[in-house]
């Protein structure tokens, strides 16, 4: 099926060269840090893990995130999303690809990234991170892949892909509870020393992920001849939504224990990221552009006749989707470690070479995205739809 | 018979996977086949069960304070870095409110608030870092020592974010080219390393108090806590002492009397 990818319009060609350029740039950039050593960045002895390990964090969810599309289809039958079911899996494989790249673009002894394996650590939370995310990456890649290519020669996939596809859905939420473990376990951070870190991490993920998926599929009704059905969109907006409010309500009760309760080593950071104390207010401006985008998608996704408008959805999914990237993918970590241990405040910004790479790993993830979405709407394109949007097999 | 590439392929895969998660197999089925670095003692060491200081602030000024951190990054190689961002330091000053915060009020003299006290790896019996090190390149020795194998860390700084304390440092580029003078018996350490406090174990191993005792002129007293004549044991039980934190449970071996 590979050999789809091959074949492709001007457009279709400027983006994947596009992509490689900015792959190429992250990666003569990665030559230096990995020369020179992780000092290019911006993080330092106080404020241990930057942009890096908060895009790991961010992605997580977004792989996890397949399940909202995946679960309906398979598990309720929900005919609606059989077009875009293995658009799902795709997005998972590129986000938990990306995931470990970032992982491994934040060691600072990369070459020795097998001893995680060489001296498997049960009791260490990023040693099963390791584990789940790996797994899950195998799961995707081979329901997405084979379910394809059933879909291509055009006969029903056997059943026993069945359990993997259960597999994966049962395994979906597992990485990012186990992503959440990294941070809520730690004693002496407060802002992530929370029990509902896990349930948060869980619901902006299932608000971050459809989003993402709507203005991927708002582009794909748009370029190419292959539609993954109005009512899809909806829904997924619909799914979006519900858990965008999930969201900020658990975000609410965090802001309540620590203010109600008033014990300042709980008040600190949530000071810190909105009104900045002691003078530092670097990630003020970005707690209050999260809120606003928050505000800003929220009336649309709520009111039926806005988030029928393709314009107004699609611009309440990107705004759903870069306030949930700046909340996990910048804030959360870095709002950890403000103030340090001892109540100091050393503050952090990336470096122009970190943002580079950072840009070089979404590089990569997009790329595979687009590889494996050519594929699969070369498949589909070519696919006869009932009115319920599920594939008429031929017989 | 040949195979094609893709079958070729599909079973390289599949034997890569198998192996690499066979050798994980076998660490967890039969542990203690790959165990981290350790210094083998000699016939003088010291020996104890479990390690622990006391830290007498009153009997310590800032001279003598200084001496105490001099005689630690010397002989341990830490590369004097002026970035705060890039620091490394095993052992140093900190004022009493950032050392123990919470224990301040504002009814406090500025001369308490602002005493310096020293500061190091609390060596935790109940260690946060030792719990999430994916390799267990930091790991807590029998006699009760949180070590350092800077050969088996990857540099995750899993172990920075656990610890509650602050006494980790990182190194975030090539640090010798930051020492001043080579100590040759002890090891320098490469980029994108955790390092910290590990008591001296090397000292340790050929009977001397660790540096910072030595320097410290009877105002830091050394021990074992098992044993119960030993001198630390015998302040413990009979003067007023706090740790930092001990709230969080990981149970620190160092102990102050400010």
């Amino acid at each position: 099926m590979l050999e789809t990818a091959l074949k492709g319009s001007r457009t279709y060609w400027s983006w994947v060269i596009f992509l490689l350029a900015v792959i190429g740039v992250g990666f003569i950039s990665y030559i230096y840090q990995f020369r020179v050593g992780l000092g290019i960045t911006g993080m330092s002895r106080d404020v241990s893990w930057g942009l890096y390990i908060g895009q790991f964090t961010f992605l997580v969810g977004v792989a996890a995130s397949a399940v909202t599309i995946v679960l309906p289809y398979y598990l309720h039958n929900y005919k609606k999303y059989g077009r875009i079911a293995v658009l799902g899996e795709f997005v998972a494989v590129a986000s938990v690809t990306m995931c470990m790249l970032f992982i491994f673009v934040d060691l600072g002894q990369p070459l020795r990234v097998l001893n995680v394996l060489l001296h498997p650590t049960p009791r260490s939370v990023m040693f099963f991170d390791m584990v789940v995310l790996s797994g899950y990456l195998l799961l995707n890649i081979l329901c997405g892949w084979y379910v394809l290519g059933a879909e291509r020669k055009g006969v029903p996939p056997a059943a026993w892909i069945k359990p993997f596809i259960i597999l994966a859905i049962c395994w979906a939420p597992s990485i990012h509870i186990v992503t959440a473990f990294l941070y809520q376990g730690l004693p002496g951070r407060h802002y992530w020393l929370t029990a509902i870190m896990a349930a948060k991490f869980l619901s902006s993920a299932f608000a971050a992920g459809p989003s993402l998926l709507i203005v991927i599929s708002l582009i794909l009704r748009r370029f190419t001849r292959f539609d993954p059905g109005w009512e899809a969109i909806q829904t997924m907006a619909k799914t979006s939504l519900y858990f965008l409010i999930v969201t900020l309500a658990f975000y609410g009760f965090e802001l309540f224990t620590a203010f109600y309760s008033n014990i300042p080593g709980h008040m600190h950071s949530f000071k810190y990221l909105f009104t900045g104390i002691h003078g530092y207010t670097k990630l003020v401006p970005v707690m209050w552009i999260c809120t606003a985008l928050a505000a800003v998608a929220l009336p649309i996704l709520i009111i039926p006749q806005a988030r029928r408008n393709e314009t107004a959805l699609g611009f309440a999914a990107v705004a759903t989707f870069l306030c949930l990237w700046l909340e996990k993918g910048i804030s959360l970590v870095v709002g950890g470690f403000i103030p340090n241990p001892f109540e100091r405040v050393f503050e952090y910004w990336p470096t122009i070479p970190e943002t580079l790479i950072t840009l070089g790993v979404w590089g990569i993830g997009f790329f595979i995205l687009t590889i494996l979405y050519k594929v699969a709407v070369s498949v589909k394109e070519e696919a006869i739809f009932d009115k319920y949007g599920e594939r008429q097999v031929r017989v | 018979m040949g195979i094609s590439r893709r079958e070729f392929l599909k079973i390289a895969g599949a034997s890569a996977i198998v192996g690499l998660g066979g050798i994980s197999a076998i660490e967890i089925l039969h542990p203690g086949q790959f165990e981290a670095s350790q210094v083998s003692r000699g016939p003088k060491a010291l020996v104890g069960k479990r390690w622990a200081m006391v830290i007498d602030m009153k009997k310590l000024d800032k001279q003598t304070m200084q001496k105490c951190i001099d005689a630690c990054h010397r002989i341990h190689n830490v590369p004097d870095i002026e970035k705060p961002k890039e620091e490394i330091k095993w052992i140093w000053k900190e004022t009493f409110e950032h050392a123990f915060p919470g224990q301040e009020h504002e009814y406090m003299g500025e001369d308490i608030k602002h005493l310096p006290l020293l500061v190091l790896c609390n060596q935790c019996d109940n260690p946060a870092c030792v719990r999430v090190c994916p390799t267990k390149a930091t790991y807590k020795r029998e006699d009760g020592i949180v070590m350092m194998d800077m050969h088996r860390c990857i540099g995750c700084r899993f172990c920075m974010a656990a610890c509650p304390f602050g006494a980790r440092s990182f190194n975030w580029r090539d640090p010798r080219p930051f020492i001043k003078e080579e100590n040759k018996e002890y090891p320098t350490r490469m980029k994108g390393v955790v390092e910290k406090c590990t008591f001296c174990y090397e000292r340790l191993a050929v009977g001397l108090q660790p540096a910072c005792v030595e320097e410290s002129k009877g105002a830091i007293i050394f021990g074992d806590l098992e044993d119960p004549d030993s001198e630390v044991s015998k302040i413990l039980h009979s003067k007023y002492t706090i740790r930092r934190k001990s709230e969080l449970g990981t149970r620190p071996s160092v102990y102050y009397i400010v």
